[in-house]
């Protein structure tokens, strides 16, 4: 016998019986249960899509950092602008290895006091140790792991969250602020990752369900499952950490380049920098494509990808786009073979599909943004 | 007729020396919305237990495996043009494919369709 849980116990997060109750299929995930799916993928994608689903992340983890010297420590940490970032922003960023290889991907958030961070579910306790061994002792590391975090996405997420939260609509992509969500403190965010407006929405623990009832009960709102979130951010063109991204590619390969703003590229003073400058400047060895398959068939993660009899990558992320009705696929190429319109083969169960290189998103985002 | 099913969810009709081989409703339900059905070629050898077809949903790919030996003699062309036959009429419009039995008494070891209805009520 043992004192430590054995690591496969898997834990219930706050709106466990709330998904239950109305249907949905649960599965492990992220070391959770998770709802896998309500009605299924398809009706649960095209409905965010045209109106508002409700995507529990709660597995996700929720940091608050404070400390002196918080903007200058983080910057040693993360590749982006910090010190400039003002109360109410949000910025998207990397946890990086001394390669320059992607640890982790977050987004982070300026509140008054502390830097508010949500890094990814299966990660999130790496990602803590990892920050106490690179943050000075004089920051503060709280894991917020006694609150919910709601994702609500899709173009009538808008109306309605601001019926329940009055100023939520004034919001843009990347902002954020704290809101009395129908008399419980909120902290929401415009943002999320199914290439849709929406917010994300923290609350305590104990409102999770509330919170989640008075949303459902709005008739732009339906529970969503996970499932239609992974189809909803491959459409979206957006990378998914442990997929896409890993200790292998670094932000340059991964097409993130983005993320890290001209005064870090210039002053460097983050992991890996060196490699991840070079890789910005000259290009990267490896580029991460969206693939647009010929036919019906999708191709899977993990499909090697040709050109002729040339092994040139693998997909990172496939399936069948509901939108678009065909197969999408998301992988890292050599760069010789990354360029749009490229035509490439992906080997399925030992058949060559086509494929072609296309500009991602292949689905336009939404995000509505400031003037 | 008879219809038997396997403990992988097809389901196989069979009459005289030929029969209609599908995947059950219990496993459509699983898999949600089909949108690729890969099939056997006419005269491909089938194994008992081996793979036959390839059935994809939106997430993932599932294997469809014979319930017994033969030779495929037709593919179910519709699913070409409407995988979601497979939705819809799992064990009607959306059958995989027909072949000819190598070895009749291989469909002793299946279930008839109370075993096999008390055998989902246990999954």
């Amino acid at each position: 016998m043992s004192d430590e849980e054995p690591a496969d116990i898997i834990q219930t997060l706050p709106l466990d019986d709330w998904h239950r109750e109305r249907g949905a299929r649960m599965v492990p995930f992220a070391g959770y249960h998770m709802p896998i799916q309500y009605e299924g993928i398809m009706p649960e994608h095209l409905w965010t899509r045209e109106s508002a689903g409700l995507f529990d992340v709660s597995h996700m983890g929720q940091l608050f950092l404070t400390g002196d010297g918080l903007d200058a420590a983080l910057e040693a940490v993360l590749p982006s602008d910090v010190s400039g970032l003002t109360e109410g922003r949000q910025r998207y960023s990397l946890l990086l290895d001394e390669n320059g290889g992607i640890l982790d991907d977050l987004m982070f958030s300026r509140f008054p006091g502390g830097i508010y961070m949500v890094v990814n579910g299966a990660t999130k306790w790496d990602d803590i140790a990892h920050l106490h061994e690179a943050l000075p002792e004089e920051i503060n590391i709280n894991h917020l792991d006694e609150r919910a975090l709601i994702a609500l996405q899709g173009p009538k997420a808008v109306d309605a969250l601001s019926r329940l939260a009055p100023g939520v609509e004034k919001l843009v992509f990347m902002t954020c602020g704290k809101f009395d969500l129908a008399g419980t403190e909120a902290w929401i965010s415009r943002s999320g990752y199914t290439g849709e407006d929406g917010y994300e929405i923290s609350v305590q623990a104990e409102e999770a369900e509330r919170v989640a009832d008075m949303l459902c009960a709005e008739p732009e709102v339906k529970p969503i499952g996970l499932g239609a979130r992974d189809s909803l951010r491959l459409e979206a063109g957006l990378p998914l950490y442990g997929h896409d991204l890993d200790t292998a590619i670094d932000p340059a390969m991964a097409g993130l380049g983005f993320a890290i703003p001209k005064r870090r590229r210039t002053e460097g003073g983050f992991p890996g920098a060196t490699t991840v400058i070079k890789h910005l400047a000259e290009g990267a060895p490896t580029k991460r494509v969206g693939l647009k398959l010929a036919g019906r068939q999708p191709a899977r993660e993990g499909a090697e990808i040709y050109a002729g009899d040339m092994l040139v990558g693998k997909v990172t992320s496939g399936g069948f786009s509901p939108s678009l009705q065909a197969p999408i696929a998301m992988g890292f190429v050599t760069a010789a073979h990354a360029a749009t319109d490229t035509a490439l083969q992906i080997d399925v169960r030992g058949k060559r599909l086509d494929a072609i290189v296309v500009p991602m998103p292949f689905v336009p985002h939404r995000y509505v943004r400031g003037s | 007729m008879s219809i038997f099913y396997t403990e992988e969810h097809e389901w196989i009709a069979v009459e005289g020396g030929s029969a209609t081989v599908g995947i059950t409703d219990y496993a459509q339900a699983q898999l949600g919305d089909i949108v690729f059905v890969e099939l056997p070629a006419s005269g491909r050898e089938l194994s008992k237990g081996g793979d036959a077809a390839v059935v994809e949903s939106v997430k993932a790919a599932s294997d469809v495996y014979s319930p017994v030996t033969g030779q495929v003699t037709e593919a179910n062309s519709a699913l070409e043009e409407d995988p979601s036959l497979v939705n819809s009429a799992p064990e009607g419009d959306g059958w995989f494919f027909k072949l000819t039995l190598a070895d009749p008494a291989e469909l002793e070891g299946l279930m008839d369709a109370a075993q096999y209805k008390a055998f989902c009520d246990g999954l």
